[in-house]
């Protein structure tokens, strides 16, 4: 008899989660919990200036403070080759600054002592002498004639420019632009941002001088790719690197790169031979490590009368701060950009991309996203929606005529990208209904009558996830796979290890139910581990939605492996040859007598006790996964709003989310990654953001100033399903982490906009504060979030 | 005195200032000698190992340091261990008896409340203050209640549910 899938917790089943039984007791083993015997605590001091000549840094003061073991300047990293490292971009990074400081908050001095208190006291005795330089705080000062080299530490490089970059077929877009009916234009920015998980960065380095080994402790979404990086900038042989990533308090792409507080420890460790905790503040997390976002679009959209789409031009100017850091592997200098309007049948499409350094902090991070995918998608609907009003066409209908059609697939981008699988008006038509589209539209013009401002804002979107393949995507040469191991035990209890890492997603729990599906092993019965580089196979880690797509892909076929030799086993406790073993959940049978058979765990216990003559006893193996090509998730968002155009101020009356993930694992893990991604794409519509005053000071450098939505602010969300299974990975999964994110904002952006249709406002960056709101209503101009915000002079 | 945080043991060293506080955490009564510096919420986790509290943003605005005080919902950031002398503290690992689950405890597990687990401590000691003022609580109630701790994972939404899940528990079993 097959077992019930769903009571062994199995794919589709909505299991409770297993890591929650430490986190609800506060048993969690993040990073800053773990203590060793005799550690020491390292303090970063950071620049205050955000473009400066260091003229002298006096640590005399520091070193007199009782407690303190070691103070760190940029000159002692220096002597040991660590001054600067290579970053993911293959651009190079500072770890601590010498010649001079290139943004607010930069690496300048260490101090490692008895305790954080004493280490923070020793950092403020610290005495550096700055001499200011000119500071640029956006593109467009970056590239202005004359502008001040930010990068005069490179060879060659003399101006402020990172690339200049284009994909897609610029005569053909000419052509059609040439022949088109109408040319929609909008320019906006996406703002910068920062991902900012509530635990901080931080690690814990321990250099054993005894064994040679290093072991860190630390947060990190890719612990193996962090052993390849240590291994390169610290020259330390590979297998004396272990990385262990502990339970990380949320990642969102910030936990992605290699920053200068853990190449810092690591040497602090090497030289005091102890172990080094280092434990940023916020402040430090917000100024220093990796942001999201930051670019600007100039977007035209070529349409013919009747709403056909014919051609798309899009060029970007991005602002990466001051070291080209951006995380991501792909082969494409603006990340995913290119995959704007895959949902859409466009026959042409050209994008041109321009890089610039400024004084701000580097990193460029995948910000819950696939590398840029969050922008292409938010640029992609407000360009749409811009294009719809343009020809007076009802924004869901132009949407619908111009969807890639569930017959037309697979479909090859007017960019380049390989769609495979969706039902794109389907999702618009149950996010339509459960809006009540119709009704609304009505509502609102009866309340346009009586002076209220009612909107509905449409996002749709299909986006690239779970890089690679390994033929386009790589980091640092590495292709872009993922791996499972799985051991079976003699009872046919097991443990998984993967080369993702778990930030809250819970990969404890879904693992343990695609072993389930593939085996009837029930998924109490397995354990699963990550995170520890000496015991997890080689693997890519978690960003980028990518661990279903890759590495459960690879649970699935370990799994796969495990069936086939126990079908062998099972023949041979059966006494009948391989091809009458026949499978159903949980237990293989002889085809000619279904009630002869034999379980999983009758094969376990015989592949350690009574294993066919000849074969290797154990029942374990593991499998390295590359994907033949990205998944490709479809969503569709529904906001609608009420504008106070007295103050500005706008409510969420509704949201609806429709999502095609393809299979879903885990019901209830999939909903909260969509209602988690739903509220970061409203906190970027309405407050989050990062801004800097023309000094290159960071505003937004603690929770007073960057502002996340609390529950209270946090609109409630209604979400649908539709499944087009994955036609290429093999339990027909596709990526989720991400989608709301990066489909969510244009969805509340489009809504305020809609309700503000006549007032003559076009476009107002986000986020969309109250003020910015205001003032639109007020001037019938549109709000540009492109210049600095001034300070006094 | 070697640490900012040490139970009774060695004297201090020469010029650091030393207070000696008593409070009683979950239920037991501890005396330490510490730096009037030293911020309730490291006394906790550093100096008592109850790291379940834990520390997001330094300055009161993120909540996942919340502990009750006396049995209100305070944030041990942004306290000195020194203020908490004669008082009470309740943390996360004061929740469960060593049979059962706090029904806030079961409720995030069963309605999903949580995911990096890393606000999870300090919203369940804000809900629990709340659920012991007000046993039947609105969503708005509970919105409220609840918004001086973030969660950058879940979208509160669950979180919600939740509370409202231990607090229709807690209700019945106390009927």
């Amino acid at each position: 008899m097959a077992l019930d899938e769903i009571k062994i917790g199995g794919m589709g089943a909505s299991r409770r989660r297993v890591e929650d039984n430490r986190f609800i007791r506060g048993k969690g083993n993040y990073v800053d919990d773990i203590v060793l015997p005799a550690m020491l605590h390292m303090e970063i001091l950071r620049s205050p200036m955000a473009h400066a000549r260091i003229k002298s840094i006096d640590v005399s003061k520091a070193w007199e403070i009782p407690g303190v073991r070691l103070v760190l300047t940029g000159e002692m990293l220096a002597a040991r080759n660590l001054a600067w490292m290579p970053t993911l971009s293959y651009d190079t990074q500072a770890v601590m600054a010498m010649d001079k400081v290139r943004f607010q908050g930069q690496e300048v001095a260490a101090v490692i002592a008895d305790d954080p208190y004493i280490a923070k006291d020793a950092c403020e005795a610290i005495r550096v002498e700055y001499e200011a330089l000119p500071v640029i705080v956006n593109p467009m000062q970056a590239m202005a004639p004359g502008a001040a080299l930010i990068r005069d530490d490179k060879e060659n490089q003399t101006d402020n420019k990172v690339f200049d970059w284009e994909v897609g077929d610029r005569a053909g877009a000419d052509k059609a632009f040439a022949e088109a009916d109408l040319i929609s234009k909008i320019e906006l920015h996406y703002p910068r941002s920062h991902p900012s998980p509530i635990e901080t960065c931080g690690s814990i380095a321990d250099f054993d001088r005894a064994t040679g080994k290093l072991t860190v402790y630390m947060t990190t979404q890719a612990p193996h790719i962090i052993r390849a990086a240590v291994a390169m900038v610290a020259e330390l042989p590979e297998h004396m690197i272990r990385i262990v990533s502990p339970d990380l308090g949320g990642g969102f792409g910030n936990k992605v790169p290699v920053y200068p507080g853990y190449v810092i420890s690591i040497l602090a460790s090497i030289l005091t031979e102890r172990p080094v905790k280092w434990i940023e503040d916020k402040t430090g997390n917000l100024i220093s490590t990796g942001f999201g976002r930051d670019v600007y679009l100039q977007g035209e959209l070529a349409v013919r009368k009747d709403g056909k789409m014919l051609g798309v031009r899009m060029h970007t100017i991005s602002d990466h701060g001051a070291f080209f850091a951006d995380a991501q592997p792909s082969k494409f200098k603006i990340g995913l950009m290119h995959s704007a309007f895959a949902c859409y049948d466009i026959p042409v499409a050209h994008l041109t991309a321009t890089g610039t350094y400024t004084n701000k902090a580097p990193g460029g991070v995948a910000y819950r996203c696939s590398f840029r995918v969050t922008e292409a998608m938010f640029f992609q609907e407000r360009m749409v929606q811009a294009a719809a009003d343009d020809l007076g066409m009802d924004q869901a209908e132009f949407r619908r005529i111009n969807f890639v059609k569930d017959d037309d697939f697979p479909h090859r981008t007017a960019y380049g990208f390989l769609t495979d699988s969706g039902q794109y008006g389907k999702c618009l038509d149950v996010g339509l209904e459960a809006i009540d589209y119709k009704n609304f539209l009505v509502q609102k013009e009866e309340a346009k009558k009586r002076g209220r401002l009612l909107g509905i804002g449409i996002s749709t979107m299909t986006e690239p996830l779970g890089a690679g393949n390994s033929r386009e995507y790589d980091i640092l040469g590495i292709k872009m796979f993922d791996s499972a191991e799985l051991r079976v035990h003699m009872s046919g209890k097991a443990i998984l290890r993967t080369g993702a890492k778990s930030q809250g997603q819970g990969h404890e729990t879904t693992w343990a139910q695609i072993v389930a599906h593939e085996l009837g092993i029930p998924a109490d019965d397995i354990v699963v581990e990550e995170g520890d580089t000496d015991t997890a196979p080689f693997g890519m880690g978690t960003y980028a939605s990518r661990s279903t797509p890759v590495a459960g892909a690879a649970v699935a076929m370990v799994s796969r492996k495990i069936r086939a030799k126990a079908r062998k086993i099972a023949a041979h406790l059966l006494e009948v040859s391989e091809e009458d073993v026949e499978w159903e959940l949980g237990r293989f049978y002889v085809r000619s007598s279904p009630d002869r058979g034999v379980t999983i765990q009758d094969c376990a216990m015989a592949a350690y006790s009574n294993m066919p003559d000849g074969m290797e006893p154990g029942l374990e193996n593991n499998a390295y996964y590359d994907p033949p090509n990205l998944t490709w998730p479809f969503a569709c968002y529904i906001s609608t709003v009420e504008v106070d155009p007295e103050t500005g101020v706008w409510d969420v009356l509704k949201v609806v989310a429709v999502d095609d993930c393809g299979v879903r694992i885990n019901p209830m893990i999939v909903e909260g990654q969509i209602m988690g991604g739903l509220t970061e794409a409203y906190a970027m519509a309405s407050m989050q953001f990062i801004t800097y005053d023309v000094e290159g000071n960071c505003v937004g450098s603690n929770y007073m100033d960057y502002l996340l939505p609390t529950a209270w602010e946090t609109p409630g969300f209604e979400l649908h399903e539709v499944v087009t299974p994955c036609p290429h990975h093999p339990i027909g999964a596709k990526g989720i982490g991400e989608c709301a994110t990066v489909g969510g904002p244009a969805s509340f952006v489009n809504a305020v906009m809609d309700a503000l249709r006549g007032t003559g406002v076009r476009n107002i960056d986000m986020p969309l504060l109250a003020d910015r709101v205001y003032e639109a209503i007020q001037t019938g101009k549109d709000i540009s979030g492109a210049p600095p915000i001034k300070t006094e002079e | 005195m070697s640490s900012l945080y040490e139970e009774i043991s060695a004297p201090p060293a020469a010029g650091v200032p030393v207070r000696r506080v008593t409070l009683n955490v979950n239920g037991q009564d501890r005396t330490v000698d510490v730096e009037p510096r030293l911020l309730l919420a490291h006394l906790l986790r550093q100096g008592l190992k109850l790291t379940g509290t834990h520390t997001g943003c330094d300055t009161s605005n993120c909540g996942a340091c919340t502990v009750l005080f006396d049995g209100r919902p305070i944030k041990s950031c942004t306290m000195f261990a020194v203020q908490a002398d004669g008082h009470e503290v309740q943390t996360v690992e004061g929740l469960a008896t060593q049979s059962s689950l706090h029904p806030l405890q079961e409720g995030f597990k069963e309605e999903h409340g949580l995911q990096c687990g890393f606000c999870t401590p300090g919203m369940m000691m804000a809900a629990k203050a709340l659920l012991e003022s007000n046993p039947n609580p609105t969503e708005d109630e509970i919105r409220w209640a609840i918004s001086g701790n973030l969660c950058r994972c879940t979208g509160y939404q669950n979180i919600v549910k939740a509370i409202l899940w231990a607090a229709e528990k807690m209700r019945g079993s106390s009927n």
